[in-house]
């Protein structure tokens, strides 16, 4: 029997990111959007909040609550702010290798502080080489010792700033199909974050370059195992990364919705709302569909993930889905705004910066297409 | 251990209140149309609960009347903080007005044994009678503050409480155990957050209908509600743009005679 309802804990769940979304990120929207800077006080109030804890098991100070509540909370808090959601995505991202592939040692050390939100977490895997095709990446390391030299240039990492707690991608120097993972950590020598982006959309959530010259990493650094890293990596990026920008879509797909549905009844043209006109229920009506097959593509697959199945190509499906009916949205809301659309005041013109910078995070439209068909193939 | 109950209230969303309507036959508000949530100010009165409990050893109770569904925002109080949930939920309870509701809610309290605190929301965001709170210590025969803004001294028998007035406040010297409504300028509420959701999975919501009660079906609900609405109009706000002409002199002659006639001044 399928129940394709929420449990009402879930829908607590809901409640409660919500009401942190409203309180304590949407006063700070305006100035993360004028500024392009993470703001510090949202940063902290996620970790108050205990937005870093879902995943985390609670022997490790988290709450365990899995993918769908995670799923939730992103879709509430990117209803606010897709930027800030997108900040959340990638600590989970970050944090995933730790849970899944980490060590005990490794687990003890740093969960309890992530979850707390008193460390942050990234992901560092892109590079000028190689995003979606990891084989691509050039950072590389060799063994010394005890320890691994690691040298390269991560670019377009999300949190790249802000994160204390990175786990990076490199390849075998001597043998250029060995992978492996390891935790860089802020303030090692020989590795800082360069040069920041400035983005199209995601105001407010920080994405810059990581440069990494001889910076010596020990071997209890290393997750998962020498050469297991492209396991390690692309184990967090297929269910976690790509179900976090599911999480971020349905939420923006969501605000370009209520927004048009409040504009629409509130603009009045040839004497009535123009929520009356054909041409505006048609779009509204297409915005409905998709976000209500977005969502039982996202939440199926989250639901998958949680009973520990794999759910990497069912979230390939669902990030497609989503991240494309997010774009078509927003376009739909500002149409439907026509020219208060094209004004900062209001918030639709955000949407759709921020549609755009969606589709490329975790995986282009297009290399989602490439997984599904070697899915279908397979 | 001060032993605390709060009263509580599902109402209909005030976020929707744009959807809520009123049945012109039985004059009632359709509730099963707008989903329910707690009432505003019962935020604050749990707030006021908990803000004890981090200085006292306290238990909490979140006490309300209402249908199935309003075990809902029983729940989100037990995820708050509130250790105990008791929902009063029976055919026999619907259609009750402020007296009926503080009847049977008094009935509740005086089962559940001794309390030293009662606190409700100063109002409802639906009915807004205010009236439940004073008719609760009315029928329990304890002392009542309504509108408390800030509890000033809560660490004897004795409680000191500022509550407010239309032009100024009162403060209150008032002995345990008694009955607060409260409004929003108490504090600040705290917003539900996950790790308490996760721990209200353990506590539980005990369910309490008439016949656990004892209580004659004629004394609850609609039966016992003297309460009658006998007419419901809606109002209308129109508003009227009148332009003055002339010199400034004219036109200020022409404004003020104006708020003559209209009785403003």
């Amino acid at each position: 029997m399928i129940d394709f309802t929420f449990t009402e804990e879930q829908e607590m769940f809901r409640k409660a990111a919500r009401e942190f979304a409203e309180i304590q990120v949407a006063p700070k929207v305006a100035e993360m959007e004028e500024t392009g800077e993470v703001c510090d006080e949202v940063v902290k109030a996620l970790g108050e909040a205990e937005m870093m804890a879902l995943t985390i098991p609670e022997e490790y100070g988290g709450l365990g609550l899995g993918y769908t509540a995670r799923l939730i909370a992103l879709e509430e808090i990117s209803k606010v702010s897709v930027g800030t959601a997108m900040m959340l995505q990638v600590f989970a991202l970050g944090i995933e290798p730790i849970i899944k592939f980490g060590t005990e040692e490794q687990k003890k050390k740093y969960l309890p502080a992530l979850a707390k939100g008193k460390r942050l977490a990234s992901t560092a895997v892109t590079e000028a080489t190689g995003g979606s095709d990891p084989t691509g990446i050039r950072t590389s390391y060799r063994k010394e010792g005890n320890d691994y030299i690691l040298n390269g240039r991560k670019c377009f990492i999300t949190n790249s700033h802000i994160a204390d707690t990175i786990t990076t991608l490199a390849k075998d120097d001597e043998n250029p199909k060995a992978f492996s993972t390891f935790i860089l950590e802020k303030g090692m020598e020989g590795f800082k974050p360069t040069h920041k982006e400035h983005k199209l959309g995601m105001r407010g959530c920080n994405t810059g370059e990581l440069a990494i010259e001889n910076c010596r990493v020990p071997a209890k650094n290393l997750v998962g195992g020498e050469g297991k890293g492209m396991r390690v990596a692309l184990g967090a990026i297929g269910d976690v990364g790509r179900g976090g920008m599911v999480g971020c879509a349905l939420g923006l797909q969501a605000a370009c919705l209520e927004a048009s549905v409040t504009f629409a009844n509130e603009r009045i043209l040839y004497g009535k709302p123009i929520s009356n006109l054909q041409a505006i229920q048609n779009k509204l009506a297409q915005m409905k569909i998709d976000l209500e097959a977005g969502r039982l593509l996202g939440y199926r697959a989250a639901a998958i993930q949680d009973k520990g199945g794999r759910s990497s190509n069912e979230f390939a499906v669902a990030k497609y889905f989503t991240t494309e009916a997010a774009q078509k949205a927003a376009k739909m809301a500002l149409d439907i705004h026509g020219g208060y659309g094209c004004m900062e005041e209001y918030a639709v013109s955000r949407y759709l910066r921020d549609s755009f910078v969606l589709g490329p995070s975790a995986g282009t439209s297009d290399i989602m297409k490439v997984i599904i068909a070697r899915w279908v193939l397979s | 251990m001060m032993k605390i109950v709060v009263c509580v209230k599902a109402v209909p969303d005030p976020q929707q209140a744009c959807n809520i309507r009123i049945d012109p036959v039985t004059k009632t508000l359709m509730r099963c149309e707008v989903p329910l949530v707690l009432n505003p100010l019962d935020k604050n009165a749990m707030q006021a609960a908990l803000d004890l409990k981090e200085q006292f050893d306290a238990h909490i109770t979140a006490l309300s009347m209402g249908p199935p569904d309003a075990e809902g925002i029983v729940r989100e109080c037990l995820a708050l903080g509130a250790d105990q949930g008791i929902l009063l939920s029976d055919r026999a309870f619907a259609g009750a007005d402020a007296y009926a509701t503080a009847y049977t809610l008094a009935t509740a309290i005086a089962k559940i044994g001794p309390v030293h605190v009662i606190f409700c929301g100063m109002a409802s965001s639906d009915g807004s009678t205010e009236w439940v709170g004073p008719e609760i210590a009315s029928f329990l025969d304890l002392p009542v503050v309504t509108m408390v803004e800030e509890i000033v001294e809560c660490r004897s028998l004795q409680w000191k409480v500022k509550a407010s007035l239309a032009h100024g406040y009162r403060l209150m010297q008032v002995q345990l155990p008694a009955v607060f409504t409260v409004t929003r300028e108490l504090n600040t509420p705290r917003a539900l957050v996950f790790s308490g959701i996760i721990k209200a999975r353990k506590k539980s919501i005990v369910r309490w209908g008439i016949d656990d009660l004892g209580v004659p079906a004629e004394a609850v609900g609609l039966k016992g509600s003297p309460t009658i609405v006998s007419k419901l109009t809606t109002t209308q706000s129109k508003r009227e743009v009148n332009i003055l002409t002339g010199t400034r002199e004219e036109k200020a002659t022409q404004l003020l005679q104006k708020l003559v006639d209209s009785g403003v001044v």
